[in-house]
């Protein structure tokens, strides 16, 4: 037992990074923009889900983008229908401004809530956020742009509001105050496939003891990989690399797909950038390697 | 399907913490379950799971003027079968140290700690523990260092379960230990077991289709009992209890707030 201790003490050189596919919701749809902006529907999010889960993701984060009280119940039913056939943590963002959306949020299955626009607004949501749910449950969500200066600015909806907050600052007040991730999305490079904001990541990784998931930009294994050793951070949200290998699996199947997934193929030239990888492929080359992950399932279904 | 004598199993429910998804998992292994705050609920269930998520001692002060800490102590000396989870899983320790000093259900002796080295900001191992990592077991039938019988079983060692905690658990009996876990440099219990409870550091609701074999396989350990009750309701303890001897550390002190801490 104690060799093979041994070997499991060399497996944790480095902590396992989380691969999470990052889902925007818009009504009933998956959508994918660039930028936070021009949003195009790619299909029905809970198919998605499900096949992410079986290939392995480690966590699932759901944003409503659109975030309005139109169409809550429809990212409810959603939630809960994810929750009955999906058994790995659901974080759950966008639009979540008190105490009762959160409860009603995690009663319909979210593990844990991502706030952003509430948590500016009002930082002491953060803290009473955390008391009437654990810290756990809590993950601060900041849209981030960089300034001229190098520094980097926190936005509000989607992108469009700016607050005047220093990034990092704000990640640093929003733990204090209760929040137990932080949830960093940079805004210049989401959509783009140009790679993570690694600068940005390593900022806010450094700022706080608890632990940080860089989303935007992630197009390439390479990339994710960067995150992990450059961007210091614990988790890769991922969107739309994954998504763009799954509606072309779908497609060279032959499965039956709606108008969405054929269309969005059809409009989605930026898809030559992103490497054509899914992410059960992703995680065994990212162990591959050096970066250590839970590995995807062999089984897609096993009979309890 | 039934798990019990017509009642469902308890999910104990003291204010914290999102149950739901545990409940979920229970109705996935097609256990039948209850969510309650109720201490006679949780007398008449065949047994009951202590999840949770949130503050120990807000947890253990709610269970003590609830009066469920004493149902499922009743629940525990009856035989009936007891699984902590997260939280749940620490609270069945005798004592915590998570912001001051607290008194545990004791079910397992053994304390609370922090992390013995909280990662700095700039640190790759942050603190809370957050993410999926390995339960390596401490025999490979899943058995603890006493033999007692567990869940882990069901699974294979090393493998992956869901982790969210900042706080570990050291049982004052190396031999309660059913699998340990690494992180950073700390190689902390992440099960532990005595008679008829059972506990885990993680959640494995969230654990994929690993983790529900652990649920499943707590059905499986609720059908047994509850034929051996049926079969001889003299001697209704659990087949692990009267193998190792082991009796529940709560006939010797309990859930009262005057037991001295241990270890």
């Amino acid at each position: 037992m104690n060799q093979r201790l041994m070997a499991a003490e060399n497996k944790t050189l480095h902590p396992k990074l989380r691969v999470i596919p990052r889902l925007d919701i818009k009504g009933p749809n998956l959508v994918k923009g660039i930028h936070l902006e021009g949003l195009r529907a790619i299909g029905e999010p809970a198919r998605f889900a499900r096949h992410y889960y079986q290939q392995g993701a480690d966590e699932l984060l759901y944003i409503d983008i659109v975030a309005s009280l139109y169409g809550r119940n429809g990212l409810l039913d959603l939630i809960e229908r994810t929750a009955q056939e999906i058994f790995i943590p659901l974080t759950v963002g966008g639009g979540l401004r008190t105490i009762d959306d959160i409860r009603s949020t995690l009663r319909a299955g979210a593990d844990k809530i991502a706030i952003n626009t509430a948590a500016v607004r009002r930082p002491e949501f953060i803290r009473e956020a955390a008391c009437k749910f654990g810290s756990s449950t809590v993950v601060l969500s900041i849209e981030a742009m960089k300034r001229p200066d190098g520094s980097y600015e926190a936005y509000t909806d989607n992108g469009r509001e700016k607050t005047g907050l220093d990034a990092c600052e704000w990640a640093v007040r929003g733990v204090e105050l209760g929040a137990g991730e932080v949830l960093v999305t940079s805004i210049d490079r989401e959509g783009t496939g140009l790679g993570f904001d690694l600068e940005l990541s390593r900022r806010i990784a450094e700022s706080v003891p608890v632990p940080v998931i860089a989303c935007g930009g992630a197009a390439s294994a390479e990339h994710v990989k960067q995150a992990a050793l450059v961007g210091q951070v614990q988790g890769a949200g991922i969107a739309s690399m994954l998504h763009y290998n799954y509606v072309k699996r779908i497609n060279t199947n032959g499965d039956h797909f709606g108008d969405l997934e054929t269309r969005f193929l059809r409009t989605a030239t930026i898809s030559s950038n992103f490497q054509n990888i899914g992410l059960a492929a992703l995680k065994h080359e990212l162990e591959e390697s050096g970066i250590h992950c839970r590995p995807a399932p062999a089984a897609e279904e096993v009979v309890l | 399907m039934t798990a019990g004598k017509g009642s469902p199993v308890a999910i104990v429910d003291y204010g914290l913490g999102n149950l739901h998804n545990v409940q979920r998992a229970c109705q996935a292994v097609g256990m039948a379950a209850k969510i309650t705050s109720s201490p006679e609920e949780v007398r008449g269930a065949p047994a009951a799971i202590l999840p949770g998520v949130g503050a120990f001692g807000d947890a253990i002060a709610s269970l003590g003027a609830s009066g469920v800490g004493e149902a499922l102590r009743e629940l525990v000396e009856s035989g009936r079968p007891l699984f902590g989870i997260c939280l749940g899983f620490q609270l069945l320790m005798t004592e915590s140290f998570e912001f001051g000093h607290h008194q545990g259900l004791d079910f397992i002796p053994g304390s609370v700690v922090r992390f013995h080295n909280p990662a700095d900001a700039g640190s790759r191992y942050k603190v809370p523990h957050v993410g999926w990592n390995r339960v390596w077991k401490r025999n490979p039938d899943g058995t603890t260092g006493s033999g007692s019988k567990t869940l882990l079983d069901a699974v294979a060692d090393g493998e992956y379960m869901y982790f969210v905690h900042s706080f570990v658990v050291v049982p004052s009996e190396a031999n309660a230990v059913a699998s340990t876990t690494h992180y950073s440099d700390v190689e902390f219990c992440s099960s532990a077991g005595r008679g008829n409870v059972f506990g885990c550091q993680y959640h494995p609701e969230r654990s994929g289709i690993e983790g529900l074999k652990l649920y499943a396989r707590f059905a499986q350990t609720i059908r047994n009992h509850r034929m051996q009750s049926d079969a001889d309701p003299v001697f209704s303890r659990p087949e692990s209890a009267k193998v190792t001897g082991d009796r529940p550390s709560c006939a010797q002190g309990g859930f009262s707030r005057s037991g001295t801490p241990r270890g």
